[in-house]
């Protein structure tokens, strides 16, 4: 890969989060670099998911810091997330199930349009003007997944893979500097998956965009990620590019361990 | 000071009688996830049944019987024709659908057993227990009594029902987990049809107790609006939550009927009784806004 | 072939975006806007104006409001009555209050006053969900109809807050006739359905329904939770404001408390239902159903009563039409949930194939 890795962009400080008696993540600390496909990974319940709703604001961690540009951030709600540039996709695809593929992209701009809702009401001002320009972006979204044809269709009438899909787009529409994709191609079949490789190293690629990736297939993983942490029982055992990881001895038992 | 507490202890009491239907919502939300506006026709329906059936004839305990019959067959067909039709819709679809429920009820039951009001006697009368009129000075009202006593008998038999039997545990289990329900061997649809039969003989309690206090009316579709801010208040899954719900809700609303009118009255002039409509759920709504989770519910973080 | 979208290829992404993308859908609008501006007040009797076509555009209006926080932000709401009757209160005490103030003017008031309730009924959103903040909304139903019977100041210390509307001045001409009500009613509906049509096709409709599809992923996208429920709210509120005040001031001129009930919210719950959650015109064709089923009913059941000579007694209709209600609410939620909107979308869709079916 030709590359630049820059800084590190996000860096997390002795995370811990529980749910009553559950831990789901004690003490964990690492960093992404801008640029970079960084991989989460770890047998079920680790608490992978857990971490990335940690670095969006969904969850909040009892104790630790997290660092986003050098910059402390504090009482994280998750619309502040998207505003600092962060989107997700989710492990149960979160489409808006009532909309159509057209209008769930579109609202991944929603905090790019600026319109009030008289003007929209109204039809006036900059409510159609935005509508139109952002339909632009969004149209080269549609073109960059290959979904044009499906525009108009409602999202549960989709099939699973692309319903993925478009919630990638969902995403990507906002243009974020920082991707987090939970489990993007669990339950695809092979050529799904391709697809969804390709795609996540494009837009690492054209846009530059940095990206948290949770997924299990270990192909996958090896082959597309510049580093990697490992989670087990909500406890960090490794950390550090593929090859490094892989032979490390606690992420084999690990993964031994629960039966993979 | 005795006012005072005969005003308490007469809403503690009254506060029973909603606990009644409030538990008929409890139960069918528990095992089914369907928020069951039409407990409130139900108990309308009951009643109804209870009356009908002594009008055409039939003893006190025949009718008694024959209604919960009916209540029984009214709660498969529900599951059968309605709910289990609607299975993947969210659950605000299915609530709206029993809105649809109890209209329909409220239109069949008196088309079937007439709509005029009538009285329904059990054989308690509603006066003021002589003793304690004499030690202590204090109207309490026997009925009341004897209603809460019903409440409570019934409360502990759903309890013992739901610890001990296979069909209780698979009910709990469903409530918890439909997969586990189905491993202990009872096909889902039986058990809500169960769910519906359990909640037709609560209402048919609170149906006789109701009817025999206030009479067999329409106005007793209106108990369902009593019970809605207990839910809130008790959580819609707690047994427990709804007797102590009904009890805080009655006891409240009662004290409130006594002193906050005339504060009202001193600062603005006029007549403000008649708050016990709206008080009850804004004092649900209050407690809601500090304990989102409701009183012996658990804090619930959404997972994503 | 009469209803054809092939041939007509959109270009831009303008015209893709019109609030009526297909040429048929806007010839058709235009025509039934014809007819209910001119052909129906050249025809329609006085019965059709004061009691069938006021009031259906009255309830459409208080649908639409509805749809607004039901049917696209996802808040079920059972307490739509009184935030009618804060508007129709609202209008009048405008009306009482304050010298020579337009009657537009105090209907736009009324709509603000009940969206600033509505705001603060809808407060509990922000913490709960669902069937809790159904319950919540009852609290609105009640206490709202309380306030108004119990405060005489709100009714102008008419015994019972009964209160009768004042005359219907529109620019120094008194509207007196039916015909003129209903086209006042018909213009304020026209533009306020066009003005939510545009609101739900936008952004602000976009982050309502995310909201009511998912509201975890639409806070990560970036939409704040409650500015956005309590818009719906608001939004919701002015347009059931003000389909109270015309209710008041253009249906009955003269209304009590206990008049916006929580049986009519019901009746507005149904329509949305039946006419299509989601759907703007769905409100219209709910509002048309639920006003004239009864109707309906009055005239059929003693016919057909009388037909197989069975006995008849006039309570039994009201029975009969809550039994008719109750079952078409849960048929509807069983076999079309998108109610008679989505029935007229694929009869159109149908039509588009005409008559080649394929
Ligand atoms: N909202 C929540 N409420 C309660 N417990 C939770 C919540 N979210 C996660 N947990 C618990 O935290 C732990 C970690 O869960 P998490 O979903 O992060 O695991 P994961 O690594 O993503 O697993 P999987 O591979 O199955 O997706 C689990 O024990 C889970 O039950
Ligand atoms: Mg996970």
């Amino acid at each position: 890969m030709s590359k630049k890795i820059g800084d590190v962009i996000l860096d997390l400080q002795n995370i811990s989060l529980r749910f009553g008696g559950v831990k789901a993540l004690t003490d964990i600390s690492f960093d992404v670099r801008e640029h970079e496909i960084r991989a989460i990974i770890g047998p079920n319940g680790a608490g992978k998911s857990s971490m990335l709703n940690v670095i969006n604001g969904v969850y909040h961690p009892q104790e630790g810091r997290i660092f986003w540009h050098g910059q402390e951030r504090k009482n994280m709600e998750p619309h502040m997330a998207a505003q600092q540039n962060i989107a997700r996709t989710f492990q149960n695809i979160a489409l808006f199930k009532g909309m159509t593929v057209l209008d769930n992209i579109m609202t991944g701009r929603i905090t790019k349009m600026k319109a009030n809702f008289i003007e929209h009401a109204l039809w006036f001002g900059r409510a159609k003007k935005e509508e139109l320009e952002h339909r632009k972006k969004v149209e080269e979204v549609i073109d960059f997944l290959e979904i044009q044809h499906i525009r108009k269709t409602p999202v549960n009438r989709l099939p699973y893979g692309l319903q993925k899909r478009v919630e990638l787009g969902r995403a990507l529409a906002a243009e974020p500097s920082m991707l987090l994709l939970d489990e993007p191609m669990a339950g695809m079949n092979v050529e799904e998956k391709q697809d969804m490789c390709r795609f996540i190293l494009d837009v690492n690629d054209q846009f530059g965009t940095t990206i948290v990736l949770i997924e299990h297939d270990m192909g996958v993983v090896m082959d597309i990620s510049d580093r990697v942490v490992v989670l087990d029982y909500g406890k960090k055992i490794g950390d550090g590019e593929p090859d490094e990881v892989k032979n490390n001895e606690d992420v084999i038992k690990a993964y031994l361990g629960a039966g993979h | 000071m005795n006012f005072f507490l005969e005003v308490l202890i007469g809403g503690l009491l009254s506060g029973v009688m909603y606990a009644l239907v409030a538990l008929g919502f409890v139960m069918i939300y528990k095992a089914s996830g369907v928020f069951n506006f039409a407990q409130g026709a139900m108990v309308y329906l009951a009643a109804l049944s209870v009356v009908g059936c002594i009008e055409k004839g039939a003893p006190l305990w025949l009718a008694i019987i024959l209604a919960f019959g009916i209540m029984t067959l009214f709660g498969i067909a529900t599951e059968k024709f309605v709910l289990r039709k609607l299975v993947n819709q969210p659950p605000i679809a299915l609530f709206m659908a029993t809105i649809g429920l109890a209209f329909f009820i409220e239109g069949v039951a008196p088309m079937i057993f007439g709509s005029d009001p009538r009285a329904l006697e059990l054989g308690i009368v509603d006066e003021p227990i002589p003793w304690v009129l004499d030690n202590w000075n204090m109207v309490i009202s026997k009925f009341d009594l004897v209603a809460a006593g019903v409440a409570g008998v019934l409360v502990a038999t759903l309890a013992l029902f739901f610890q001990y039997t296979r069909v209780g545990r698979a009910l709990r289990a469903v409530a918890d987990d439909h997969q586990a329900a189905l491993s202990i061997g009872i096909p889902l649809q039986h058990i809500w049809a169960i769910v519906w039969g359990v909640a037709g003989f609560v209402a048919l309690v609170a149906g006789m107790m109701w009817g025999a206090r206030n009479g067999v009316q329409f106005a007793l579709t209106f108990t369902a609006l009593k019970a809605l801010p207990v839910l809130i208040l008790g959580g819609f899954t707690s047994v427990p939550g709804a007797i102590v719900g009904g009890l805080i809700i009655g006891a409240s609303e009662k004290l409130a009927e006594i002193y906050i009118p005339p504060v009202m009255q001193n600062m603005f002039g006029g007549n403000f009784g008649g708050i016990e409509g709206w008080f009850p759920y804004v004092l649900a709504l209050l407690f809601l806004l500090v304990r989102p989770e409701g009183l012996f519910g658990e804090k619930h973080i959404d997972r994503v | 072939m009469l209803y054809r979208e092939a041939g007509q290829f959109k270009t831009t992404y303008a015209a893709d975006q019109q609030i009526f993308p297909i040429r048929q859908d806007r010839i058709g609008i235009i025509a039934l806007l014809v007819v209910a501006f001119i052909g129906v007040p050249l025809f329609a009797s006085e019965y059709w104006f004061s009691a069938i076509l006021i009031p259906f555009l009255i309830f459409a209006l208080a649908a639409i409001g509805l749809n607004v926080l039901t049917g696209y932000a996802g808040q079920l709401s059972l307490g739509s009555a009184a935030f009618m009757a804060v508007g129709a209160y609202a209008a009048y005490n405008f009306q009482l209050r304050i010298e020579g103030i337009p009657i537009l003017v105090s209907f736009v008031l009324a709509g603000l006053t009940a969206a600033g309730v509505g705001i603060l009924f809808g407060l509990p959103s922000l913490r709960i969900k669902g069937f809790y903040l159904a319950v919540a909304t009852l609290a609105a139903q009640f206490f709202i109809v309380w306030c108004l019977t119990k405060f005489p100041w709100l009714s102008n210390n008419s015994s019972s807050g009964v209160i009768s509307t004042q005359k219907l001045i529109f620019f120094g001409h008194e509207l007196t006739t039916p015909v003129e009500k209903y086209l006042l009613v018909l213009s304020v509906v026209v533009v306020l359905a066009l003005a939510a049509k545009n609101m739900v096709r936008s952004s602000t409709g976009r982050a309502w329904m995310a909201v009511r599809d998912m509201d975890v992923a639409a806070s990560v996208i970036g939409i704040k939770l409650m500015p956005t429920k309590l818009l719906a709210f608001a939004v919701s509120s002015f347009y059931c404001g003000v389909a109270g005040a015309m209710y008041a001031f253009c249906y009955l001129g003269s209304v009590e408390p206990d008049g916006f009930s929580l049986e009519m919210s019901f009746k507005i719950l149904f329509m949305i239902i039946i006419g299509g959650v989601g759907s703007i015109m769905g409100s219209f064709l709910g509002a048309a159903f639920i006003l004239l089923l009864p109707i309906f009913l009055d005239v059929a059941l003693p016919f057909v009563a009388d037909l197989f000579g069975l006995p008849f007694a006039s309570a039994t209709v009201s029975h009969i039409q809550i039994t008719v209600f109750g079952a078409l609410i849960m048929f509807f939620l069983i076999v079309e949930p998108h109610g008679l909107a989505r029935l007229w979308q694929i009869a159109k869709e149908k039509l588009r194939l005409w008559p080649f079916p394929h």
